[in-house]
């Protein structure tokens, strides 16, 4: 099929285009240089903003976590569902939707891209089947390798490359797609009640710390050459005062990252920058991060938004889930995936009136808002952690407008407000730097070379927004961008027109993406490792590799590597 | 003044939000027969399974006042969201009757099924037959249910009634099933007869009276006094004396429990830590 986008306000970062008039041309799933005029089908988008497709580095979207919050929490579903269509199928869910609901409901954002950022191992099989359920979208999912035991005793014993070589096993057994460490050490620690509250507390029963272990997996990263670099969720998160915690993570990595490459990427960044001794002088850490982050090129960032809503929070970090639980004495879910990682879900609301979930959200804004290159920090909402994905626009809109800044911060805690810095801030973002937080600079710290941009040869994903840079002045005009953000005037995945006006014109399955890491020795499989399998997994060695028939369709990506 | 006849016996559940003063306010007659409604999975019009007659009153009131008459025990959701108005039923109705209600009136002369008064914010619901469980609870999984307004109940009520409850009154003259008041935080349930047990499990505050026989209470609770009587309401006091117990303690709750001391005399056995 071929499509012929003409006449709109084209963004395209990576390649440098901002805001001209162009044309877009669409064939066979890719960006080309030109098609036959008179048989491409043309779309006009004279008057829209036109962007790559948009991508998602953290969202937990499947998983055995994900459903869980799912058996958790009927309530969710009640008050949100879709009807079936003659082309969708129905579904259920506000925080957590189904399966399908979450592929249509990226879709008519616009979004093209998703990654679902927390997978156990053990878990792989269940995510991968949910992943092939989701539609609409290409994604991929980072396995949780920061507590792993085997990984664990290789950077005690220092053996990066056995450990490299262990991790390039793990990718290609789970389908993985980047490194994600979570708590690391904390984790473990909880399996024994415990936790670790400084990158250089050690780890009970295996002589680490957080700091080796950051470390140990950002060189394995690299000798890797995996396209993403490790994905970090910190010690002490949600803690107040933990943002020291943050600049200590960010700080332990710099001397490894080279050539002005990121070497770190710390995900949902609110939820670390939490200043003061208690809750109750709780206050931002934002401009001390964002003063880091803008003086070194080694971080990446993404920020986390609070939404005002209610939604459940679900991590791999047991302790801090168990904190939450505490916080709010409501229902809970806490488990301790074998040896691999922990997890844990609380469903929770975020009100205006507190005055804790008013400088959260604060915080989101002012590190999006402080911290200069927009290439360093990425949209989310860590979804459904701080809130759901769907509330995307309404993020967009506080970015760019300072008058949608102040309309919420009428109507939150007067004492957070004045403590905000929100009001003292005038920087409102263009569609370019948009463009750039919600898709290419995500598709760039990913590695991701044929997503993010509109290049030939780049991946047909095409977001077209109904809205004029020209006429419409996004700081006064803010709900005619959210509006125009909440329905995609057209979505274009995979070179075929799915989306038009908010409305899905057709089901399309996305691609699963893994990384096929190949390294030049494989796996010393010793029976020592066989044994541990069968000892304490409870699935063995033999069955653990997710086989590539269970992605619905497979797309891996290969990396050579250096060990 | 609308009157609503069935006209056939429901073979399948029916989901009519539509019936509620609020929708069929200012309609004609013809409007309110071509109202959409749920008959099993498929989408039917109104005048399918009822029949509709407008009778104009003389001094009109300011919200139609609904009589349904006739069996809708299958019929789900009436009145649901009502903000003013009455709805009157001569005979059964179905579950959700008047769920999340705000305010008006809702009258029953039969039985009710389950989730009657659902998460209602105000306004009163009678029902002078029996209802069913999960009676003003919130949905599966909810914490917050009847948020204000009065249910009373002159039969029998099923179990989980009030469950969540955080303001509002329950009153019910006959007997209830189990957990009543379950996680409740605030208001009042007075429970004329019996009750079947785990009266007021993890309740953080609120009051429930039990008039009747009570097999046992919750080990969880402590006993506080005797009391003489209590208050249900403006106006409305019961006389004891009242075993008055404190709980639920796993919770760390502030619950009171009043259980009428005539009727309990295996509880004598708490005066002793009095």
């Amino acid at each position: 099929m071929e499509i012929l986008i003409r006449n709109g306000f084209v963004y395209d970062p990576i390649n440098g285009v901002n805001g001209e008039k162009m044309d877009i041309a669409v064939k066979d799933g890719k960006i080309v240089e030109k098609v036959d005029e008179r048989k491409a089908r043309k779309i006009n988008a004279s008057g829209m903003v036109v962007m790559p497709g948009g991508v998602d580095i953290h969202c937990h979207i499947a998983g055995s976590e994900v459903n869980t919050g799912r058996l958790l929490r009927p309530e969710d579903h009640l008050k949100d569902f879709e009807r079936k269509t003659s082309i969708t199928r129905s579904g259920v869910g506000h925080s957590i939707p189904s399966t399908f609901t979450t592929g249509y409901r990226y879709a008519r954002m616009g979004y093209t891209t998703i990654m679902n950022p927390s997978m156990p191992p053990l878990e792989a099989k269940h995510t991968h089947e949910e992943l092939s359920d989701t539609p609409m979208v290409d994604k991929a999912s980072y396995p949780l390798l920061g507590d792993w035991w085997f990984v664990l005793e290789y950077l005690r014993d220092n053996e990066i490359e056995e450990c490299a070589r262990h991790v390039a096993w793990i990718m290609n057994s789970t389908k993985g797609y980047a490194i994600k460490i979570v708590n690391p050490g904390g984790l473990e620690a909880w399996g024994f009640g415990s936790n670790v509250h400084s990158l250089d507390d050690q780890v009970p029963h295996f002589c680490t710390t957080p700091r080796e272990i950051i470390r140990g997996l950002c060189k394995v990263n690299k000798l890797l050459n995996l396209p993403h670099t490790i994905h970090v969720h910190t010690n002490n998160l949600g803690q107040p005062g933990n943002y020291m915690t943050a600049l200590d993570t960010m700080e332990c990595v710099r001397d490894l990252a080279c050539d002005d490459k990121p070497a770190i990427h710390i995900t949902h960044c609110q939820f670390c920058a939490f200043k003061g001794d208690d809750w109750r002088t709780l206050e931002s850490g934002a401009e001390n991060i964002a003063n880091y982050v803008n003086c070194h090129s080694h971080v990446t960032l993404d920020m986390g938004q609070v939404i005002f809503t209610d939604t459940t929070t679900m991590t791999a970090d047991g302790p801090f889930q168990f904190g939450l639980y505490e916080l709010t004495g409501n229902k809970w879910v806490n488990h301790d995936v074998e040896t691999e990682t922990s997890a844990g879900i609380v469903p929770f609301r975020y009100r205006r009136k507190s005055y804790v979930h008013s400088i959260q959200w604060s915080i989101g804004l002012e590190l999006a808002l402080l911290i200069k290159d927009p290439w360093k920090i990425f949209m989310t909402t860590d979804h459904p952690n701080a809130g759901p994905f769907t509330s995307y626009p309404r993020i967009i809109a506080w970015l760019m407008s300072k008058k949608a800044r102040e309309a919420t911060l009428k109507r939150v805690n007067p004492r957070a407000k004045s403590r905000s810095l929100l009001p003292s801030m005038d920087r409102e973002l263009s569609f370019y730097e948009i463009a750039v937080m919600t898709r290419a600079g995500q598709a760039k710290a990913l590695g991701l070379k044929n997503k993010g941009h509109l290049g030939i040869g780049a991946d047909a994903d095409v977001a077209i927004y109904n809205v004029n840079p020209e006429t419409v002045d996004p700081s006064r005009k803010y709900k005619t961008v959210r509006r125009a953000f909440r329905k995609a005037g057209y979505t274009i995945k995979g070179g075929k027109l799915v989306v038009k006006n908010g409305e899905i014109l057709k089901h399309v399955e996305g691609a699963t993406m893994w990384l096929d890491v190949q390294t030049s020795e494989p796996l010393k499989v010793s029976d020592e490792m066989k044994r541990k399998f069968r000892e304490y997994w409870t699935v063995e060695y033999e069955n653990y590799p997710v086989t590539e028939h269970s992605l619905e369709i497979s797309k891996p990506i290969t990396v050579g590597t250096n060990v | 003044m609308i009157n609503l006849y069935p006209v056939k016996e429901f073979k399948f559940p029916v989901i009519a939000e539509c019936i509620s003063p609020d929708v069929f306010q200012g309609k004609t007659r013809e409007e309110i027969e071509e109202l959409n409604v749920w008959e099993g999975n498929k989408q039917i019009k109104l005048r399918e399974i009822f029949k509709v007659e407008k009778i104009k009153t003389e001094n009109l009131p300011e919200k139609d006042a609904i009589t349904i008459k006739g069996d809708v025990s299958k019929v789900r959701r009436i009145g649901v969201g009502m903000k003013s108005g009455e709805i009157t039923i001569h005979g059964n109705a179905g579950m959700h009757l008047g769920e999340e209600m705000k305010d008006g009136k809702i009258t029953v002369h039969g039985n009710v099924g389950g989730w009657v008064g659902s998460m209602m914010k105000g306004g009163i619901i009678e029902i002078h037959g029996n209802a069913g469980d999960y009676l003003g609870a919130p949905y599966r999984g909810g914490s917050e249910g009847m948020h204000g307004g009065k249910i009373i109940v002159y039969g029998n009520v099923g179990n989980e009634a009030g469950s969540h409850m955080r303001k509002g009154t329950i009153k019910v003259y006959g007997n209830v099933g189990q957990f009543v008041g379950l996680r409740m935080r605030d208001g009042t349930i007075y429970v004329q007869k019996d009750s079947e047990g785990r009266v007021g499990a993890c309740m953080a505050g609120g009051k429930i009276v039990i008039g009747g026989f009570l097999d046992s209470v919750l080990p969880t609770f402590t006993i506080d006094s005797v009391k003489e009587k209590v208050k249900i309401e403006e106006g409305e006091t019961v006389a004891g004396p009242l075993y008055l117990f404190l709980g639920d303690l796993v919770e760390n709750g502030n619950g009171k429990l009043y259980v009428f001391k005539e009727k309990n005399p295996h509880l004598s056995s708490y005066e002793k830590l009095l």
